[in-house]
C-alpha cells in the first residue's frame, strides 16, 4: 500500500518539475536566440514597437554596418601594419591571439607549479600554496589600479601583453593543476628516478601524459575566460586597433541612439565563435570545473 | 618515505634536492603570481594611504588614514556598500537554490538530456558579459523591449516601464541578469556531487521507509555539504564582481540606484583619476569578502 502511494506521487511531481525546467530552459536560451536572429533582422523589424519574433527577411545589413562602422590594420608587428580591414576583424584576431596566449602560457606554468605543489615535499610549500588560495578568492577588480601603474611602467600598457601577463598570474590554473598531478602514482616518480631519469626528463615523460586531462580542462577554460574576460581588456587597452572583440563592442552603443541592429550583430560575432568552442569541448570544461572543486 | 626514515644523513639531502626541484618547477608560475598578483596587491595597501592621481606620475602625497575616513563619511560609497551587500543577499541565496533544484530533476536523466540541459544553464556564462549585456539592454529596452511587449499584451502591465531607468526597478533588473550567468556552474558541480551520493544509503533508507525530503535531507544534503560550501563562496565572489552588467547597463545610475563597490572603485580611478582613494575601497572590499568567507566557512563547520 504504502510503496503504492510513494510511486504514484513522484511521478506528478517529475512531470511537473521538467515542465517548469522546460519553461526555464527556454528562457534561459532566449537571449542568445535574440542576438542571433536580431543580427539579421532588417532595421523596421528592429525598431517596430509590436515585437517580431522571427525575421521577416534575414538580412546581413546590420553586419555591413558594423563592418563600415571603423577600420584597422590587419595586424601590427613592430612597425609593419597589415591591409586594412573593418576594426571588428581586427578586433576578433586581437581576441584570439589573446586567449591562444595566455592559454599557452598558463598551461605551461600552472602545470609545472601544480606538479611540484602536489608531488614535491618542499619547504615553504604550505606557505606558497595558502597564498595561492587566498589569492583566488579575491576579485581581480581590487588590484586594478596598482596593476595599470605596474603594466605601464613596463611599458605596455594598452598592448595586448598588457592582458595577457596578468591573466597568467591568476593562480587558479595552479590550484586545478595540484589537483590533477595529486592522481599521479608515486611509485611511478620513484620508478623513473631509479632508471636514471633526471628531473625534467619525468615530468615530460611521465607526468604530462597521466595529467593530459587535467591540461585539456585548464586549457579550454583558460580559453574562455579570457576571451569573455572584458574587465581587463577594458582598463587595458585604449586604442581602437586594440580593442578585444567584447571591448570593440561595447564602445558600439551610443549613449541616445543606440542602434541594437549593429549590436546584435556585434555581440553575435564575439558570441558564436567562443560557444562553437565550448561546445566542442564540453567534456573536458566539465571535467575542469568538477576538480577544482573537490577540495575547495 | 621508509628510505628517508632508515638514513637520517639522506633525508636530508633529499629535502633539499626537493626544494630546489621544487621551486625550479614553481618559478615561472611564481613570476607571474607574485609579478601580477602579489606585488599590486602590496602596492593597493601602500597606495592606499596616499593622494595619488594618474596626471602626476610618482607625486603621490602620504595622508595616512584619510582616504578610509573619507570613504566612510561618503554616502555614495555607503550607497554602493548597499548595493553591493543586496546584489549579494539575493543573488547568492537564489543562485544555490536554483541550481540545487535544476540540479535534482537534471541529475537522474539520459546523459545526452543531461548534458543538453547543464549546457543550456551554462550557456549565458559563455556567451560573455557583454553580449549578454547588450541583449539585454535590448529586452529591457523601453520603446522597443520585448520585455514591456509581452507585459503590456498579457495585461500584467497598463503601459510600458523605464526599466533601467527608473530607481524601483534598475537594480532588480541587474540582479535578473546576474542570476542567469550564476547558476552555470553550481550546476555542473551539484549534479557531479548528486551522482557521488552513496546510493547504498538511499537504498536502506527507502527501504526503512523514509520519504524522498527525508532522503534528500537526511542523507543527500549532509553529503553535499562540501559542494555547497564551495558554491556559496564561488558565488558570493561572482556576485561582487559583477561590473560589465553595470557599467554597460547604467553606469551606476540613475543617481547611484545601482552603483556598486566594484563600480565606484573604477569610476574613481577612471573618472575622478583618485587612485588613492580607489585603492582604500578596494582594501575595504577585500576585508570584507575575506570576512565573509571565513564566516561561511565558520557557519557550514557549525552544522
Amino acid at each position: 500500500m504504502k510503496s503504492n502511494v510513494k510511486s504514484k506521487h513522484p511521478s506528478a511531481y517529475k512531470v511537473i518539475s521538467l515542465i517548469v525546467l522546460i519553461i526555464f530552459a527556454i528562457l534561459f536560451l532566449f537571449p542568445l536566440y535574440w542576438i542571433i536572429t536580431g543580427a539579421f533582422k532588417p532595421t523596421t523589424d528592429i525598431y517596430s514597437a509590436d515585437t517580431v519574433w522571427w525575421p521577416t527577411q534575414w538580412v546581413t545589413t546590420n553586419f555591413e554596418k558594423l563592418f563600415a562602422n571603423r577600420s584597422a590594420p590587419l595586424f601590427t608587428i613592430g612597425s609593419l601594419e597589415g591591409p586594412t580591414v573593418p576594426a571588428a576583424i581586427r578586433w576578433l584576431i586581437n581576441s584570439v591571439f589573446m586567449s591562444v596566449m595566455a592559454m599557452l602560457l598558463t598551461c605551461i606554468t600552472a602545470s609545472m607549479a601544480g606538479y611540484a605543489l602536489a608531488k614535491k615535499r618542499f619547504i615553504g610549500r604550505g606557505v606558497v600554496f595558502t597564498l595561492i588560495v587566498c589569492a583566488m578568492a579575491l576579485p581581480k577588480q581590487v588590484i586594478l589600479i596598482p596593476l595599470i601603474r605596474e603594466i605601464s611602467a613596463m611599458g605596455l600598457y594598452n598592448s595586448l601583453w598588457a592582458v595577457i601577463l596578468p591573466t597568467v598570474g591568476w593562480p587558479f590554473g595552479v590550484f586545478l593543476m595540484k589537483q590533477f598531478s595529486e592522481g599521479v602514482p608515486g611509485e611511478m616518480l620513484e620508478a623513473a628516478r631509479i632508471d636514471g631519469a633526471g628531473e625534467a626528463q619525468t615530468f615530460v615523460q611521465i607526468v604530462m601524459p597521466l595529467i593530459k586531462p587535467g591540461i585539456g580542462a585548464l586549457a579550454i577554460f583558460t580559453f574562455i575566460n579570457s576571451w569573455n574576460d572584458y574587465f581587463t581588456q577594458l582598463i587595458m587597452l585604449t586604442s581602437s586597433a586594440n580593442y578585444s572583440i567584447a571591448v570593440g563592442i561595447s564602445t558600439l552603443q551610443g549613449d541616445s541612439s543606440t542602434d541594437f541592429g549593429i549590436l546584435m550583430a556585434g555581440a553575435a560575432l564575439a558570441a558564436v565563435p567562443i560557444i562553437t568552442v565550448f561546445l566542442i569541448f564540453q567534456k573536458y570544461f566539465t571535467q575542469g570545473i568538477t576538480m577544482g572543486a573537490v577540495k575547495g | 618515505m621508509a628510505n628517508s626514515k632508515s638514513h637520517p644523513a639522506t633525508s636530508r639531502a633529499l629535502v633539499r634536492r626537493e626544494t630546489i626541484s621544487g621551486y625550479l618547477f614553481m618559478l615561472p608560475s611564481l613570476i607571474f603570481f607574485v609579478g601580477f598578483v602579489i606585488i599590486p596587491m602590496i602596492l593597493c595597501i601602500y597606495t592606499s594611504f596616499f593622494d595619488a592621481n594618474l596626471t602626476a606620475n610618482g607625486e603621490d602625497t602620504f595622508i595616512g588614514f584619510a582616504n578610509y575616513v573619507e570613504l566612510f563619511n561618503d554616502s555614495i560609497f555607503r550607497k554602493a556598500l548597499l548595493n553591493t551587500i543586496i546584489i549579494v543577499v539575493v543573488s547568492v541565496p537564489v543562485t544555490c537554490v536554483f541550481s540545487l533544484w535544476v540540479s535534482s530533476v537534471i541529475y537522474k536523466l539520459r546523459g545526452s538530456l543531461l548534458s543538453f540541459f547543464r549546457c543550456v544553464f551554462y550557456l549565458p556564462v559563455v556567451t560573455g558579459s557583454v553580449a549578454v549585456t547588450v541583449v539585454w539592454k535590448w529586452i529591457y529596452s523601453y520603446r522597443t523591449g520585448v520585455l514591456n511587449d509581452v507585459l503590456t499584451g498579457i495585461g500584467i502591465l497598463d503601459g510600458n516601464v523605464n526599466w533601467l531607468g527608473d530607481t524601483s526597478t534598475a537594480l532588480a533588473c541587474i540582479i535578473v541578469i546576474l542570476l542567469t550567468t550564476s547558476v552555470g556552474q553550481p550546476i555542473v558541480l551539484y549534479v557531479s556531487a548528486l551522482g557521488n551520493v552513496d546510493s547504498t544509503l538511499i537504498e536502506a533508507a527507502e527501504v526503512d521507509g523514509a520519504t524522498d525530503f527525508q532522503v534528500f535531507w537526511r542523507i543527500k544534503w549532509p553529503q553535499m555539504m562540501p559542494t555547497t560550501l564551495y558554491i556559496l563562496v564561488i558565488t558570493t565572489i561572482n556576485s561582487f564582481q559583477c561590473f560589465a552588467l553595470i557599467q554597460l547597463l547604467t553606469s551606476g545610475g540613475p543617481t547611484h540606484a545601482t552603483d556598486t563597490v566594484m563600480y565606484y572603485i573604477y569610476y574613481s580611478a577612471f573618472k575622478l583619476y583618485r587612485l588613492g582613494y580607489g585603492n582604500a575601497m578596494g582594501v575595504i572590499l577585500a576585508i570584507f569578502i575575506a570576512l565573509l568567507s571565513a564566516l561561511q566557512f565558520k557557519l557550514a563547520e557549525e552544522k
